[in-house]
């Protein structure tokens, strides 16, 4: 703020400010963002990651389910990873070309990721924060809930349903939203648990809003910067689970694939000497969860409270 | 004398405190922040309320506003109970008792811009108005309490403190409320704004014919503002008069105590004045002391203040004095 010297002064200046535009501290976390050299290399590799998904089978040469039967059992003499053959990452043991799979793999892999961590910032959030501001019996009614479900062994839980129900995109979605959100109700509660201390939350209650307009108004975007964080960490993790899930055979089918499925048939192929079935989509995989690791950690400290 | 805005009668607040590890059957404690407070606010008024650090004033404010339940007695305003007012009265009350707070940044949610904050009762109040009339009635707002009204999109962490307090002002009288409740609105602000955030409450509160009830924890401020004064110590009145009663006149001990533990910023009369500090610590109010609740650091304390809780004495018309071994003392003879 300029200091005024006279009333006069101060009157000019006010009729020539045009309504000046604040800066939220979201355009401030942007900008501490900005200058995070890690976090920027992060979101890049994601971009990159992102429109290879988004647009790689532009480019690859061949369909991702078309097998080549001369390539079946030469694989390791003709299946090479080449620009000539149009092969970019070879093929893999079907004779099926591998950069058309990897891209493939590496959307669905995107996708759980993405979807489970939609669902978990969408209903850990509000879950929490509903259940930090009601506080007393309701709280702990919903609180209990969660953690009856953290107590069930999940990945038993969702590789029965798996082999019982059919393996499916649809169930390994389901099962991987049954348990993302509730780490992230547990965040947001406690959150809101502070913040409905907070003089402004008293202040709107005094006035008499509404209990729901509070917690969206007042609580939950006090609330998302923390809950951005974790939803970015929480990405690469369910990665992770669904690779782990494809290891075990139990994940996407067949004809469709993901990155860990498409790890693990090149981890099973690495003794007859195929390293680029197994280095591609790994490759693919490291980065994508360095990359949300990488922009997880550059959005916490950009949206520290700790600097306000 | 016209009807009270607001009356209690032998308000009571306690908080049931669990402590750590006790059985989840077992009786809690009672805290008592408030216990058998009584007074009458008359429109236009300005009630100051001191008291120190602990001494309930702030659960004070939060009963009047309604956020944490009163449990024993009455808070009437404008005649009707708040604990048995319909939803309709309910919301009436609710915009027409504003309050302001003490910390002013943390009143401010720090992701809405003031324009927002400013506008959030009017949104709830009178959701009819259209966003042209809001935003000229909210930069009005804004004039009125000092602000530049072309501030109304920058947020509350670009402003100082004494801003950050106007546009707490602007906020609480957006909706041309009866009754504004501060709450030490200036103790957490640099001395050369508290005087200018006391001015404008105070023309504010002429210019709007507010009543006003007026917390801080000691005189100084107080007296500037208030017509009358109550003094609270550990939940309960102590005295109650005219704001030129107490700060010249007062009869309760713990009301001399809390005059005489100021200091006086003329070095000379600090000299002649017998200093009398207040001694130890604020009992607990979870187990107040028997009888006179001020008896463990009263300087006149007699064996019987321990037996009944003294009754409020009338010394004067108007004012009233929780203390039967009350006398007056002239504090301030010379500065007066
Ligand atoms: N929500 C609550 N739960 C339990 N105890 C409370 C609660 N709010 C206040 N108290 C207790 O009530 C007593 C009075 O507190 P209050 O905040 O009203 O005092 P105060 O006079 O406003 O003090 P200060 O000058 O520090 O603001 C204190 O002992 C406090 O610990
Ligand atoms: S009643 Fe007794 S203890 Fe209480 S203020 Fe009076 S003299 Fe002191
Ligand atoms: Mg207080």
């Amino acid at each position: 703020m300029p200091a005024y010297s006279s009333d006069a002064e101060r009157l000019i200046e006010v009729s020539h400010l045009a309504e000046v535009q604040g800066r939220s501290l979201w355009a401030d976390a942007r900008s501490r963002f900005v200058r995070n050299k890690a976090a920027m290399a992060g979101a890049f590799i994601l971009i990159v990651i992102a429109f290879f998904a988004l647009f790689g089978q532009l480019i690859a040469q061949y369909e991702r389910d078309m097998i080549d039967f001369t390539l079946i059992g030469a694989n390791m003499q003709k299946g090479v990873p080449s620009i000539e053959t149009g092969h970019y990452f070879g093929t893999d043991s079907s004779g099926r070309d591998l950069f058309a799979r990897v891209v493939q793999g590496t959307q669905i892999s995107l996708m759980v990721g993405i979807v489970g961590a939609l669902v978990a910032v969408i209903v850990g959030t509000l879950y929490g924060a509903v259940a930090g501001y009601a506080g007393g019996r309701t709280d702990d009614v919903m609180m209990r809930l969660v953690d009856v479900l953290m107590s069930i062994p999940f990945m038993f839980v969702l590789i029965l349903m798996l082999v019982i129900f059919g393996r499916s995109i649809f169930m390994l979605f389901l099962g991987i939203g049954l348990i993302s959100w509730l780490d992230m109700a547990r965040i947001a509660r406690g959150q809101t648990l502070s913040i409905k201390n907070k003089e402004f939350v008293e202040v709107a209650h005094a006035t008499g809003v509404a209990p729901f307009k509070i917690i969206m108004r007042h609580i939950v975007p006090n609330l998302l910067g923390i809950v951005i964080v974790y939803a970015t960490l929480l990405v690469p993790q369910m990665i992770i689970f669904e690779s782990f899930i494809s290891f075990l055979g139990l994940g996407v089918q067949e004809p469709n694939t993901s990155l860990g499925a498409l790890i693990s048939q090149g981890a099973s192929n690495m003794a007859y000497g195929v390293l680029w079935q197994l280095f591609f989509p790994l490759g693919f995989f490291v980065l994508t969860i360095f990359g949300f690791f990488f922009v997880g950690d550059g959005l916490r400290d950009a949206l520290d409270p700790k600097d306000r | 004398m016209t009807d009270p805005i607001l009356s209690l009668r032998n308000l009571s607040v306690t908080f049931d405190i669990r402590p750590r590890g006790a059985w989840p059957w077992t009786q809690p404690l009672k805290l008592h922040a408030v216990s058998d407070m009584s007074f009458d606010l008359q429109p236009g008024e300005c009630l100051g309320v001191v008291g120190e650090s602990g001494s309930g004033k702030s659960t004070l404010a939060r009963a009047i506003v309604g956020t944490v339940p009163s449990s024993g007695g009455q808070i009437n305003f404008e005649g009707h109970d708040l604990a048995d007012m319909t939803p309709r009265q309910r919301r009436v009350h609710r915009r027409d008792v504003q309050m302001i707070f003490q910390d002013p940044l943390a009143a401010l949610n720090p992701r809405m811009t003031v324009g927002d904050i400013i506008a959030e009762p009017l949104v709830t109040h009178e959701p009819n108005v259209s966003r042209a009339d809001r935003k000229a009635r909210v930069q009005d707002m804004m004039q009125r309490v000092g602000l530049l009204p072309n501030l109304v999109n920058r947020y509350p962490h670009e402003f100082s403190g004494g801003q950050c307090q106007r546009i707490g002002i602007a906020r609480a009288l957006i909706l041309k409320p009866k009754l504004l409740i501060c709450d030490e609105p200036v103790s957490a602000l640099d001395v050369s704004v508290q005087a200018q955030v006391v001015n404008l409450l105070r023309e504010l509160q002429r210019d709007m014919g507010l009543s006003m009830i007026f917390i801080a924890h000691d005189l100084s401020v107080v007296k500037h503002i208030s017509d009358r004064v109550v003094v609270m110590y550990l939940g309960r009145q102590m005295e109650v008069g005219e704001a030129q009663t107490i700060t010249m006149r007062p009869e309760h001990p713990y009301t001399q105590a809390l005059i005489a533990s100021v200091p006086i910023p003329d070095p000379v009369l600090e000299r002649k004045r017998a200093r009398r500090t207040l001694d130890g610590e604020l009992p607990s109010p979870i187990s107040p002391p028997s009888g006179c609740v001020f008896r463990t650091r009263c300087p006149k304390a007699q064996p019987s203040c321990a037996k009944a809780i003294p009754p409020m004495l009338e010394v004067a018309p108007g004012h009233l004095v929780a203390c039967p071994y009350h006398e007056p003392e002239n504090v301030l003879a010379v500065s007066a």
